[in-house]
């Protein structure tokens, strides 16, 4: 009869012979995905972000049957979602406070992913795949936070399209095609309020399958980041592997808990988190003649926003003497003369455009570069990282320390991009961001240094 | 699990380090920042029905036809325990209905030459005037307790808390009549012949009821730079009573700036007493499934 052979009966036997797939795609990823059964906390935090993605997806498309997206009607319109709509308001803080708890997610997984080499061979592609995430989830934080259309949603938005301003030859023109007029208004909310719900989210779910579909095909790491794969029972199961089904829904369930918990406890009673969440200026309409005294970005971007203010004309020595002694480390490093005359070529053109008069580019260009950099450097981990084991678990007690020195200077950083710069907060942001790069940057070299730990063959597991 | 409680111990290490460097730099106030004196606006009445009620009077009568609430329907006064009988026989001035946001007349161009700047929309002020140093509610709360005459400025009032502001003290028959002394201590730009360069200079500015000012200046040698600001009323009946009418009013403006929030609360206990069993329940499946694995 041309049907597919089924093994169910019934109903779900019926759609199985029509369409398989959808059942083989059930074994595949869910009841058959053999997952290390040692997953500690930090393993929710993947599961956390389709949560959160979810909940951005389903409240947005609420949103966007209210708001309207017209630089005269857009700052009331969200008011009338906020005292109008039935439920709106409810709907309004759960989709700006799955903004910032989808960052606080994000964060904490890529935090795992640092901690236990989840980025290394066979997983760097899914790394990257995870960083054009990271990208895309910044675009569209960006695109969606000039909706609003008050005073920090306009400035904003003008302070970060005039960065495009600086980047030589294209520049200017590039900012004016980005606002789609010379200067932010109805045209670029439009445009905006397009990337934010049709192109960008299209974009992160695609990368979001292909992450998870990447994940699935090679394994997921563990706390011991050991190949569960290698150690394979007389069926060809993993000793160590559980199915994903029932064993980690349950288990995902049980964090999903916690997560609501924190998640609608800010939701319903604190909404704005202290003006971080949702600021106050913003609930003051756009005034394009009146230039706020402190123009701060959202929190997560903060860490990024202070290395572009630490780059100051003054910094550009320090940074020139960085590259020159990084340039010199990886000259000796390396062998084969055509590499090291690479090395020496890219040295000395990063210098010249540093420190050299009439050839160096402005402290301003060297400020976006710096930012766009403290972000796509995340993408070279995987060939940064040389240590012989995965996990921080067996790998020299100061590993850690480096790692928490990285975060610590992430944090200060974080903190500093808050708050109006003074010369002691600056000389602070420029210590932070020279840890910043030099953590990522010198990892070829300490990360294969220190005594490491046996690791052992099969996953450290305590039964619950 | 050795390593993990060694990884714990750096942790706190790491942070305290961070949070160390965070303290250091918040110590330093930025450069220029303005010391205005904000009081705390008293939250005693904040849920008071009747505290909103008189709030929301003050404010039809005296704010409402300058400043609009055009976030606002008017027969969302229900939800602070006016019904439509009373906003329509006693708030409602003009044609409006119960159900048209509360606008006003005043054209914005108009505004714009009287004042010199169209007075904001004050449906969301509160929360709009939120900000790192202060709360919204308290800012307001001081703001209308700042007002002092001073015959140099354009509509005969000026404001401690917002130098030359643009709105008239349009309560002051409320206030009764102030005295207000206004002590700056700051650097001396022109020190007088023989004083000492980059000294202080303490100016005493009294200004009477009627806002005619008597300047006192003097050199002192030391001490802080800073302001203090102190009011004599003259009716302290009067000014105690309006010192309630602020605090009522401020708390309408609160109230206005998201009428939902009492739902919010309410609402939320009841959310988060289910997520308290869904999570006693799904911790209980966790631990069913995951007895067989060994």
């Amino acid at each position: 009869m041309g049907l597919h052979e089924t093994k169910y009966k019934g109903l779900l036997g019926w759609v199985d012979s029509r369409v398989p797939f959808v059942m083989n795609a059930w074994r595949v990823h869910m009841v058959e995905y053999y997952a290390p059964k040692n997953f500690n906390f930090w393993y929710y935090f993947g599961f956390l972000s389709m949560v959160v993605l979810a909940i951005q997806l389903i409240s947005g498309a609420f949103l966007a049957m209210h708001y309207k997206p017209d630089s005269l009607m857009a700052f009331s319109s969200v008011e009338f979602i906020m005292r109008e709509v039935s439920g709106g308001w409810f709907i309004r803080y759960m989709h700006s406070t799955g903004a910032s708890f989808f960052f606080i997610v994000v964060y904490l997984h890529m935090f795992r992913a640092l901690m236990y080499g989840s980025y290394r061979t066979p997983r760097e592609i899914l790394w990257l795949v995870g960083c054009c995430i990271f990208l895309a989830l910044m675009a569209e934080s960006f695109f969606g936070y000039l909706l609003p259309w008050g005073q920090m949603s306009f400035w904003g938005a003008q302070v970060i399209i005039n960065l495009f301003d600086s980047i030589p030859v294209i520049g200017p023109d590039l900012s004016t095609w980005i606002r789609g007029d010379f200067v932010v208004g109805d045209a670029t909310l439009n445009r905006f309020f397009a990337m934010h719900t049709m192109m960008i989210p299209t974009i992160l779910l695609g990368l979001v399958v292909v992450h998870v579909l990447a994940l699935h095909d090679v394994g997921s790491n563990n706390p011991d980041g050991i190949e569960i794969k290698d150690k394979r029972g007389p069926d060809g199961i993993p000793l160590d592997g559980i199915p994903f089904h029932p064993y980690y829904t349950v288990h995902d369930i049980y964090g999903l808990g916690f997560f609501l918990l924190a998640f609608f406890g800010v939701t319903f009673f604190a909404p704005e988190m202290g003006g971080v969440f949702l600021e106050g200026n913003n609930f003051n309409p756009a005034d394009p003649l009146q230039t706020p005294l402190h123009i701060a970005p959202l929190w997560y971007f903060t860490p990024y926003y202070s290395i572009l203010r630490a780059t100051t004309a003054g910094f550009l020595i320090w940074i020139a003497l960085a590259v020159a002694g990084l340039g010199a480390l990886t000259y000796f490093s390396v062998r084969g003369m055509r590499l090291r005359l690479a090395v020496a070529g890219i040295t000395a053109v990063l210098l010249a455009l540093l420190v050299v008069p009439k050839v160096q580019l402005d402290a301003k260009v060297w400020g976006v570069v710096m930012m766009g950099a403290s972000v796509v450097i995340l993408m070279g981990l995987p060939w940064f990282d040389q240590s012989p084991v995965k996990s921080m678990r067996y790998r020299p007690a100061w590993h850690r320390a480096v790692l928490l020195v990285f975060i610590a200077a992430f944090l200060v950083l974080g903190v500093l991009g808050l708050l109006p710069p003074t010369p002691l907060r600056t000389a602070v942001s420029q210590v932070g961001t020279i840890m910043y790069f030099g953590f990522f940057v010198l990892m070829p070299w300490w990360s294969r240094m220190g005594e490491f730990k046996p690791v052992p063959d099969r996953v450290q597991f305590a039964a619950h | 699990m050795k390593n993990i409680s060694g990884f714990g111990i750096s942790l706190r290490a790491g942070f305290g380090a961070a949070l160390l460097a965070i303290a250091a730099c918040l110590g330093a106030p930025a450069a220029g920042a303005a010391e205005a004196p904000i009081d705390h606006w008293p939250t005693d009445h904040q849920y008071d029905k009747a505290s909103l009620q008189r709030g929301a009077r003050l404010f039809v009568n005296y704010c409402l036809n300058c400043h609009s609430a055009r976030q606002m329907r008017w027969n969302r006064l229900r939800d602070i325990g006016i019904d439509d009988a009373q906003i329509k026989s006693q708030l409602i001035f003009g044609d409006q209905k119960v159900g048209d946001l509360m606008t006003v007349s005043m054209n914005p161009v108009d505004a714009k030459l009287w004042f010199g700047k169209v007075p904001p929309d004050l449906s969301v002020i509160v929360r709009g005037r939120n900000t790192d140093e202060h709360r919204g509610t308290d800012y307001i709360y001081s703001l209308w307790r700042g007002f002092y005459r001073d015959r140099t400025t354009l509509t005969g009032w000026n404001n401690v808390v917002y130098p030359n502001i643009a709105m008239p003290n349009v309560l002051w028959q409320r206030q009764g009549p102030r005295v207000a002394t206004i002590t700056r201590v700051e650097p001396d730009d022109h020190p007088p012949a023989g004083g000492t360069p980059g000294g202080l200079v303490r100016t005493v500015s009294v200004f009477d009821a009627s806002g005619y000012a008597e300047v006192s200046r003097k050199s002192v040698d030391g001490g802080a730079t800073g302001e203090e600001v102190s009011f004599t009323p003259l009716d302290p009946a009067a000014a105690k009573a309006f010192d309630g009418d602020v605090a009522d009013l401020v708390g309408f403006l609160n109230w206005m700036s998201e009428p939902t929030a009492e739902a919010r609360y309410r609402i939320g206990v009841w959310v988060m007493g289910f997520l308290v069993v869904f999570l006693l329940v799904a911790r209980w499946l966790n631990k069913v499934y995951w007895r067989d694995i060994k």
